[in-house]
């Protein structure tokens, strides 16, 4: 995974609550057996017509908008639980996505794919998406190691919450499985002592 | 201190409580399938990682399979590609696989009940949201992303945060043509997509402990659609009914020993619940989707919304215009063109009876196209010993091969652009079935009596 501490950029805004994996990437595009490649199919039936053509007044075909970080409305992530939606997302560049709230397992997997579930309250995801969408060249600044979102132009830093230990992997690039592994002692005791074997 | 039943099951299943939160919790058992395993498998690879218990795992196909000629090849090259691999995938790494053709194969949740691999007090997971379905058995199961498939296939853990408690009670008795489906899209209608995001829910009441094991699997099955983490019903005698004598369930002296674990995995009366929520079963009708999320439901004599919220506006307006409703509008009389009967969340024995028992005799409207996908090859058997088969086919209903098929499209069983479809799957997102595809969630009872009369009726006028 990759090393994640402070991203400058602007954003894109996607201002719809209850965005599903299904619209982050169709069940059509999971046959591929890789975790690479997914970006190019993201949002696919928002962005693109039938016939392969891009959409006009889709966002990311609106080429005023542009950066690694998406805003998008509560709820994101929800649906299923396929992971290709972290994957395409990331794939196609973005590293944050700020919503009011996200789906749990799709808080999950973008953890674990390096992409950061940024948190903030609803008035300010609303005065964020209004700022974006009328000045798309502003500029955001996320600090992960001291966990604030800052608006330089607002001259306004907000914090965020994220557990410690997951901000520790971010920052440095680590698995679950790498901690995990190095509890296979405990594990093994706690299947020799648990009160009941199936 | 007293103790929810999701209490007693997730605290018997910490390895290690870490600073800051976070839990190492244990799996008991983890189902896998052909899309969201195969990156796992290579990144053990990549790391040079055994599986830690492979008799702890069960593979399947099923998400990308053909429903019809499974016994021929594939003939889509990247699905076949992506089924041969978990073949070798599990042979490779020892896993048990019920593959194409297998006696046990079918959708991943419905197996796992149907062998006895769902049982009272484990904890189960799947690369695949609708895992919550197993806790109609008294289990804590969940669906996970492919980088904790790979995490519990190394170290047979996940590293999790609690979830909140949630319980939504339901008393008294459903009323004529109320199915388990209408009642858990009445619930999700009233707490929304996002409603439960962040809570582990048990269901309980008088009504959930009167549904067969069928039922409450349905019910369990949509949690995820109110944005739980999974959905839990405590085990009883219906429980334990359907688990005796099943291939994987206990036998014997073990059974008895089972038995006796199972009888202590219910809510103290003291338990602490974050959330509780009551609904009285009287109140429920027959329910049926008319947007682009689960949470979009009404009651089929019901009018949909005529506005929501200003935050919500622009959701709701891009979600009508998909479907091609107005706000305010009744969906009564609105003409189908596809039926879809399968899915994890109805594709089970029982669904099977109510629509054969429904349509005997009766024949399928003439525009309209009834495909009913069983959820396993055991269910595909049983129907046909019972003469559903025969049934179904004189009705105009095609009976496919078991997979997830039209629930999701990965297959080539789609609903065309623009089209409508009464599904008794779990969602109704753009696209779900299709590019385009109208997707319309209700109870396999709803969706029999659509495709015979070709449109939304109120079906309290057609039920005996």
């Amino acid at each position: 995974m990759d090393k994640f501490q402070t991203l400058h950029s602007t954003a894109v805004p996607l201002p719809l609550e209850n965005i599903d994996t299904d619209q982050i990437i169709p069940a059509r595009f999971l046959k591929s057996t890789t975790r690479e490649g997914f970006g190019a199919n993201l949002f696919a039936d928002w962005r693109y017509a039938s016939d392969g053509q891009p959409k006009h007044g889709f966002v990311l075909n609106d080429t005023r908008y542009h950066g690694q970080i998406l805003l998008a409305g509560q709820n994101f992530g929800c649906g299923s639980s396929r992971e290709h939606a972290a994957w395409a997302l990331y794939d196609a560049g973005f590293k944050v996505v700020i919503s009011s709230y996200f789906a749990d397992i799709f808080r999950g997997n973008a953890l674990n794919t390096g992409l950061l579930p940024l948190q903030v309250t609803e008035e300010v995801l609303q005065r964020l998406v209004a700022r974006v969408t009328h000045y798309p060249n502003t500029q955001l600044v996320v600090d992960l190691p001291a966990q604030t979102l800052t608006v330089p132009v607002w001259e306004e830093s907000i914090g965020f919450d994220l557990d410690p230990y997951k901000k520790e992997c971010l920052i440095n690039g680590y698995d679950d499985i790498d901690y995990l592994l190095s509890q296979q002692a405990a594990i093994t005791t706690y299947e020799q002592q648990r009160p009941w074997n199936f | 201190m007293a103790k929810s039943l999701f209490d007693k099951i997730w605290e018997s299943h910490v390895v290690k409580a870490i600073p800051g939160g976070l839990e190492v919790f244990y799996i008991d058992r983890h189902l896998i399938h052909e899309v969201t395993s195969p990156q796992a498998f290579d990144e053990l690879r990549e790391r040079g990682l055994p599986l830690l218990r492979p008799a702890q795992i069960v593979a399947t196909a099923d998400h990308n399979v053909p429903t019809r000629n499974q016994h021929l090849p594939i003939q889509d090259p990247i699905s076949r590609s992506q089924v041969d691999k978990l073949t070798e995938n599990c042979a490779s790494f020892g896993v048990e696989l019920f593959g194409l053709g297998h006696e046990n194969q079918g959708i991943v949740h419905v197996i796992g009940p149907e062998l006895g691999l769902t049982q009272p007090g484990m904890t189960i997971v799947c690369g695949d949201s609708h895992t919550s379905t197993h806790g109609a058995f008294g289990a804590i199961a969940f669906g996970i992303g492919t980088s904790q498939v790979t995490q519990v296939m190394a170290t047979q853990c996940l590293l999790l945060s609690r979830p909140k408690r949630m319980r939504i009670t339901v008393d008294g008795e459903l009323r004529p043509g109320v199915t388990a489906k209408d009642l858990i899209l009445h619930i999700i209608a009233q707490l929304g997509t996002g409603g439960a995001t962040g809570y582990f829910v048990e269901y309980a009441g008088s009504a959930i402990r009167a549904l067969s094991m069928e039922g409450r699997m349905t019910v369990c099955n949509m949690s995820i659609e109110m944005g739980a983490r999974g959905g839990l019903i405590a085990p009883d005698a219906t429980t334990y009914a359907y688990l005796q004598g099943r291939p994987y369930a206990p036998q014997g002296e073990r059974w008895e020993q089972a038995l006796a674990y199972w009888q202590t995995l219910y809510s103290d009366d003291d338990a602490e619940f974050e959330a509780e929520l009551t609904f009285d079963a009287a109140d429920i009708a027959p329910m049926i989707t008319y947007g682009t999320n689960p949470g979009m439901g009404i009651a089929l004599t019901g009018h949909i919304p005529p506005q929501v919220p200003a935050g919500e506006a622009a959701s709701f307006d891009k979600s009508l215009q998909y479907m091609g409703f107005q706000p305010g509008e009744s969906l009564l009389g609105k003409e189908i063109n596809y039926v879809f009967i399968g899915s994890c969340t109805n594709s089970r024995i029982e669904d099977l009876r109510a629509v054969a028992a429904y349509v005997q005799g009766k024949h399928k409207a003439a525009h309209v196209e009834a495909i009913i996908v069983p959820g396993s090859k055991s269910v595909e058997k049983q129907a046909i010993a019972e003469g559903l088969d025969k049934i179904l086919a004189q009705a105009g209903f095609e009976l496919r091969e078991p997979g997830c098929s039209a629930c999701l499209a990965m297959n080539d069983d789609k609903i065309p652009a623009g089209a409508y479809c009464v599904s008794t799957s779990n969602r109704n997102f753009e696209g779900r079935q299709g590019p385009g595809a109208r997707t319309l969630l209700a109870s396999p009872l709803v969706a029999a009596i659509t495709a015979v009369e070709g449109r939304i009726v109120d079906i309290t006028q057609y039920l005996n």
